[in-house]
This record gives structure tokens, sequence and C-alpha cells, in this order.
């Protein structure tokens, strides 16, 4: 280590050279660079836009640029009440996002039917779409929201992606 | 003008079609023969100047005939009068005869009344379900269709399933009393209301 570069981790060989798994760092790429579906469907959208907006700032986390494009998008925020209309519009949407892909259930009522037992409401988006994390609230605040998409991170942080899909691969063949 | 001008000038041109007239808290009301609807709505469009139909809504009265009422809510904007029209519709044959051709703005609320409501509106030029999708088999705020829903299933549009109640549905109390009366709010239809139980006590 020299005083100019304190930082370095092997400096014999050269600086800014980082060993880690192939797995460690994909995750880590992925999960630092979030691409929101913003799925707003009821007042739960309202938070989800504060946390987008300056106070809360979801930018911090990497997950700032809002894709109204699924094909462009990594997790959907499912924010608010799903009735049986727009259900299957939601799943359609889930449906063409590309992989890996994660879903947030934002708020009571996209996380279980909320108050809304009733006639014309999904109980929750789960019994359409696999859903990563449930976040609590009615609506939930800003920081649920984030303390969600820092979960999210933690669990993309423990997935063995690279394995996975060389698992996937050796039984396609 | 006044209300009860505007009573009086339909009773007396139509007096064979009104059946009721009932005034509450400077609110006119009056219950029209079904036949007598159409004519007495374009009477108040053109020669008493309500240019404007607020709402149209319903009423099931389950297990009584005729089983659905239908309420017109016109508004004057000339005169700034409110009069209400109701007429009936018999569970057999629940159809009145509609009011788009006056109003265009009853295309809506028409087609409104026969999703939620299953009622009929003839000579209506589009009447198709407004909230539920085509297709869905029920009419969910007839009193005999259950809170929490039916199964249906109409591949490629929506489905929908029972909804859980877990002992509901409860019923919301009136907001008369103290905190301490009303509380806890969720109450079993059929229990005895909290104001009754605060006046019972003391």
């Amino acid at each position: 280590m020299s005083d100019r570069n304190p930082y370095a981790y092997d400096s014999k060989i050269e600086g800014n050279i980082i060993f880690t798994q192939l797995d460690t760092a994909i995750n880590w790429m992925r999960s630092n660079s979030l691409w929101p579906m913003p799925m707003g469907l009821a007042c739960c959208a309202i938070e989800l836009m504060a946390a987008g907006a300056a106070r809360f700032d979801i930018a911090r986390f990497g997950a700032e640029v809002m894709r109204f494009s699924p094909r462009q998008s990594d997790v959907m925020i499912v924010a608010g009440t799903v009735t049986y209309k727009m259900a299957l519009a939601v799943k359609r949407i889930y449906e063409q996002m590309a992989d890996p892909k994660w879903v947030i259930a934002m708020g009571a009522c996209a996380s279980s039917g909320g108050m809304y037992r009733s006639y014309a409401v999904l109980q929750g988006i789960d019994h359409l779409i696999p859903v990563d994390v449930y976040v609590s609230g009615c609506p939930p605040r800003p920081e649920a929201l984030l303390d969600g998409l820092m979960r999210l991170q933690k669990k993309i942080m423990g997935e063995h992606s690279f394995l996975q899909q060389k698992k996937e691969l050796l039984a396609s063949l | 003008m006044k209300l009860a001008d505007v009573a009086e000038a339909i009773t007396s041109r139509l007096g064979g079609g009104v059946t009721g007239r009932a005034e509450f808290r400077g609110e006119m009301t009056l219950s029209l023969q079904p036949e007598a609807l159409h004519q007495v709505c374009e009477f108040c469009r053109d020669e008493l100047g309500f240019d404007l139909l607020l709402d149209i809504s319903s009423i099931d009265h389950f297990e009584h005939e005729p089983r659905y009422e239908i309420v017109y809510e016109l508004y004057s904007l000339t005169n700034g009068l409110h009069l209400r029209l109701k007429t009936a519709a018999t569970e057999d044959h629940p159809e009145v005869r509609t009011v788009c051709d006056l109003w265009p703005t009853a295309n809506w609320h028409e087609r409104e009344a026969w999703d939620m409501m299953g009622l009929r509106f003839a000579g209506h030029p589009d009447l198709r379900r407004i909230i539920m999708w085509e297709g869905y088999p029920y009419h969910p705020l007839r009193k005999d269709f259950p809170l929490e829903g039916k199964f249906s299933d109409v591949p490629d549009v929506a489905f929908t399933e029972p909804a859980p109640l877990g002992g509901g549905p409860f019923v919301t109390a009136p907001v008369h009393g103290t905190t301490e009366v009303r509380e806890p709010r969720a109450r079993r239809a059929g229990d005895p209301s909290p104001d009754q139980a605060f006046i019972a006590e003391s």
C-alpha cells in the first residue's frame, strides 16, 4: 500500500483490483440498479411518487429510473388495489418484463386485498404473480417502501444467479 | 319559477302519469308511471328548462314489488332548480324507456344502472357494461348478490373469486354518542346498534 492510494487491495499487481465471486459481482450490479415498473393503482402510488421525489430520494438506492415500459424494468412495484378488471393486465405486464425480475407488493391492498373484502377486488397480487417483498401499511410511508427495497436488495445479494443459470442450462440440454 | 310551480305544471299537463309528490327540506320528488317517464322528462327539458341531468341512480327493494326504483336527478341551470323524478320497474321486466335522446349524459348513467343493477333501458343506443367487463354474469349491487362476490371466469379478460369475509360483513355504527359508545366500530349485522345500548343504559 502506498500513501497515495491507501485503499488498493493488492498494490503489488495494480491498484483498483478486487477479487470476488461472479455471483456476488452480478448480484451487486443487479441490486444496485433496480429499475422499477411503477404499477400505481391507488393511493399507494402517491407514496411511491413521494419515495421517488426529493425528500425521500429513491435514487440513493439506485432505483430512481422509473420505467413505464415493462421491457426495461427489473422490479414491479404493485402500489395499490388490484381489481379483477386490472388483475390480468398486471399479470400481462409482469410477463412482458425481462428476466431477472422481482415484485414488491406495496401496501395492504396489493398484499392481501386490504380492507376491500369485496366482489371487485383480487385478494392479493400473489394469487397471480410471485411476490418477493410485501410492504405493510395503508398506505405505507415512503420509508417503508425504501426498507422493502433494501430488503429486496439483500435478497438479491443472496441469490445464486450464475449457478442457477448453469443449472437451468444443464436441465434444458 | 319555483319548485311548487314546476310540480303544478307537470301535474296539470301530464297528471295521469304522476303517482306521488313529496316535498322534504326544500327538495321536490315526483313519482311517475314508467310509461309516462319519457314524456315527463321531455316536458321538463323543453318547457320547464331542466337542461341538465345530474344523475340516474337505482334502488333495489328486494322482496317487494315493484322491486326496482329508478331515480332521475334533474337540474335547471337557468332557474337554479333541482327536481327528482322516480319511477319503478318490476323484477320480471326490469325495463324502462331510455332518456338518452333527451340528455346524452344519460348514456353512461344508464349503462351503469344496467351493469350494477341489471336494469334495461329500451332504445338505448349502446347498452354495454361500463364498470364490470363484458361477460361478467352478475349485477353486483342487487341485494341478493353477496358482498364477497361469486366465482366467474371470462378467459383472457378477467376472473373473480369470493373474498374471505372473516366473520363479516361488519356494519359501521352511526356516529352518535361518545367514542366509548361507538367503539369498537366493527359490529356484525343484526347486533343492536350502540345507540340503543347507550339509551338502555342511561
